[in-house]
């Protein structure tokens, strides 16, 4: 097949496979096309995944790129916009989570979506300037930027004199990344909420450019620390669809061990802090107990507790011996038990239930509307799952069985973890019974061909891309792209008729990436 | 809740039983200790939240983490301080009573780690704030982390 399966989008240019197992097909359209594209995506009930930008060589084109998910596969669709004409069609109307990323574009490459009502910076804040764009060419150099406060973004407000405001963060009160909320309330009840991000922006897509893609691999582990694992593999299989090159079946394998141990990690680490957001200490220190046991397991067998830098391109940077694969049956089947005795005491605890059950609903045609998918979509009835879909290797041999919710509230939120900590206890078991032979690892050619490339798995919080450009062995622009874009303006709908006190509960329900969003 | 006293039971006490020094220093025998996330991956505040788990005893050694930085001994910072998060660090600086000091946690807290050299973060703390106390790693374990914490709160000077 050389185009997607839709005669909208087949005709639309010259089609291109970049990777077959998750398909994805890249295509570049005129401006024309570029709205028509997104509106036949929706209509075959697609989702908008990312948008980003790139400055063309000496900033005199630019490209914008769009990853959607269609019903046959995922496209990436590019549209050159000349630097004279410096603008291109929104797709905020069609897809409602382009609104903040064509903002965050404008910020980083300075071209405006037209159409977007909404135009207050969103990476930006106060340190560098307006008309500074920092993924143009030649923009930085020689400049020094201050630190000065984000002190007068315009919030929307209520203009009500009942109406009240709590500003809350960047600096949070428990141990969290850092923030902006700002609620408009009467009483308790929150009528409004509006996030300001943008604080933990790192510049890390301007770090990507002119390294080797060797160097690239170690920082885009620390995209998001709670996704390492996810970025990793998503940033390999990018590097190793430009060059061309299959992994051993063995490294394929353990990578997947890496990234369900990475799920049931940060599973655990959720139900801990949920417990801890009800007030229910006793919650917290079980579930942290088992989730350090799990970390120092990775510690002792796979040399790091998060996993970082296990996941390499080419492959994986450690092997396991069949003693250290009895050891981790051993220890699945002991957590497999607690866990599941947790969860049916914890289903019968009545105080506990009244905190969860109807807190933060998100119904499932609101969820389609809002473009959720990922863990937090799955608990909406989005049945979205690029493991089963379109299962790359080697989740195709797996079976994996999809978790699905149509409840979209706390409560489901909470019983899903659950339920994937089984399932990936389950994968885990499996592919370690069935451990190919072999190789962890092939080589990369330091030489690597130019060209384009994209890595996409299904990380804990939901699909994790990574868009990446190689010329002359060193990477010319990479987008790594986390779900909490799409997430995020959902929590802003979720909170709304419940109080300020359930706030905490809600957001950790959904436990979205400040550093995966800001970058 | 016979059940669930049944699996505190089975819990037990999993860390190692630590037994408080001496206090010296301003803090005598017990801080509190205010995190800041100045621009970190998040790992690092994996390690921190790790802290609080049955394994580590933080209250045992006298130390315990608060909502708010008027109830601070100890700052600790962990990220390449972003500059978008440079002011709100300071702030928050500000808003401790003295004596108080601040500890770098993790690399790029340190030295700027990974993140060093970008247009959007100042490096290391140690550029904004008086450091006291560091503890490498990417991210430290949270073993790490507890002896920084303990030998800076038990410091004589301030
Ligand atoms: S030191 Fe490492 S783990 Fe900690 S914030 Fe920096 S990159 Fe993340």
């Amino acid at each position: 097949m050389t185009a997607p399966d839709s005669e909208a989008l087949s005709s639309m240019g010259q089609w291109q496979q970049i990777l077959t197992a998750p398909p994805v097909w890249r295509v570049k359209v005129q401006a024309a096309s570029w709205t028509s594209a997104a509106l036949a995506l929706r209509d075959q009930g697609g989702r908008l995944l990312g948008l980003w930008g790139e400055a063309g060589h000496e900033n005199a084109f630019f490209y914008i790129h769009a990853l959607g998910l269609g019903s046959t596969g995922y496209v990436w669709i590019t549209l050159t916009v000349q630097s004279g004409e410096g603008q291109f069609p929104s797709l905020a109307d069609i897809f409602p989570a382009a609104s903040r990323m064509e903002r965050a574009l404008y910020d980083l490459t300075g071209i405006r979506a037209t159409g977007n009502a909404d135009t207050r910076p969103w990476l930006r804040h106060q340190c560098w300037p307006a008309g500074i764009f920092p993924l143009r060419e030649g923009q930085l150099d020689g400049r020094s930027f201050g630190v000065d406060g984000d002190a007068d973004y315009p919030f929307q407000l209520i203009d009500s004199v009942d109406v009240h405001q709590i500003p809350v963060g960047p600096v949070h009160a428990g141990t969290i990344e850092p923030g902006h909320f700002r609620f408009s309330c009467i009483g308790e009840q929150i009528l409004r909420l509006e996030e300001r991000l943008g604080y933990t922006h790192k510049g890390v897509e301007r770090l990507f450019q002119d390294r080797d893609v060797f160097a690239g691999a170690r920082l885009a582990g620390r995209i998001s620390g709670d996704t390492t694992v996810g970025y990793a593999w998503a940033y390999s299989m990018a590097v190793e669809s430009i060059a061309r090159c299959e992994i051993p079946p063995r490294a394929a394998a353990l990578r997947a061990v890496c990234l369900e141990r990475e799920r049931m990690a940060n599973h655990l680490g959720d139900l801990a802090a949920l417990g801890n957001d009800a007030g229910f200490a006793f919650c917290q220190s079980q579930f942290l107990f088992i989730r350090e046991s799990l970390l120092r397991e990775n510690q002792e067998i796979f040399g790091h507790r998060y996993l970082m830098d296990c996941i390499i391109p080419g492959g994986v940077a450690f092997d396991l011996n069949s003693a250290q694969i009895a050891a981790i049956q051993r220890n699945s089947e002991s957590w497999q038990r607690t866990v599941q005795r947790l969860d049916l005491l914890l289903q019968e605890h009545s105080g506990l239930r009244d905190r969860l059950v109807g807190t933060g609903k998100i119904v499932p045609p609101r969820a389609a509307a809002l473009g959720m998918a990922g863990l937090a979509g799955r608990a909406s009835g989005q049945a979205w799952d690029l493991r089963v879909q379109f299962p790359h290797t080697p989740y195709q041999n797996l079976d994996v069985s999809i978790q699905l919710s149509q409840e979209g509230d706390v409560a489901a939120r909470w019983q899903l973890r659950f339920r994937e900590f089984y399932e990936s206890l389950r994968l885990q078991t499996r592919l370690l019974m069935e451990l190919p032979e072999g190789a962890v690892s092939t080589t990369i050619p330091e030489s690597i061909p130019d060209g384009e490339g994209l890595g996409i798995v299904e990380a804990w919080r939901g699909e994790v891309f990574v868009a990446l450009s190689v010329e002359n062995a060193r990477i010319k622009r990479c987008h790594p792209h986390d779900p909490s874009w799409t997430l995020w303006p959902v929590l802003e709908e979720a909170v709304l008729n419940d109080i300020v006190a359930d706030f905490p509960l809600i957001n950790k329900s959904f436990n979205l990436s400040y550093s995966g969003h800001d970058l | 809740m016979y059940r669930i006293l049944k699996e505190i039971w089975r819990l037990g006490i999993p860390g190692k039983k630590i037994i408080p020094a001496k206090g010296q220093g301003p803090f005598r025998r017990s801080a509190a200790i205010r995190h800041v996330d100045a621009g970190s991956c998040n790992a690092c505040e994996l390690e921190i939240q790790a802290l609080s788990g049955p394994h580590y005893g933080l209250e045992q050694v006298g130390l315990n983490l608060t909502a708010s930085p008027r109830h601070a001994d100890l700052l600790m910072v962990t990220g390449p301080v972003s500059r978008h998060m440079a002011t709100a660090l300071q702030d928050t600086f500000s808003a401790m009573p003295n004596p108080k000091k601040v500890v770098a946690i993790g690399d790029c807290a340190c030295t700027g780690g990974i993140f060093a050299g970008s247009y959007a973060v100042v490096g290391a703390v140690e550029k904004v704030l008086p450091v006291a106390g560091q503890c490498p790693g990417c991210p430290p374990t949270p073993e790490a982390i507890r002896q920084t914490l303990v030998q800076v709160a038990r410091q004589t000077r301030s």
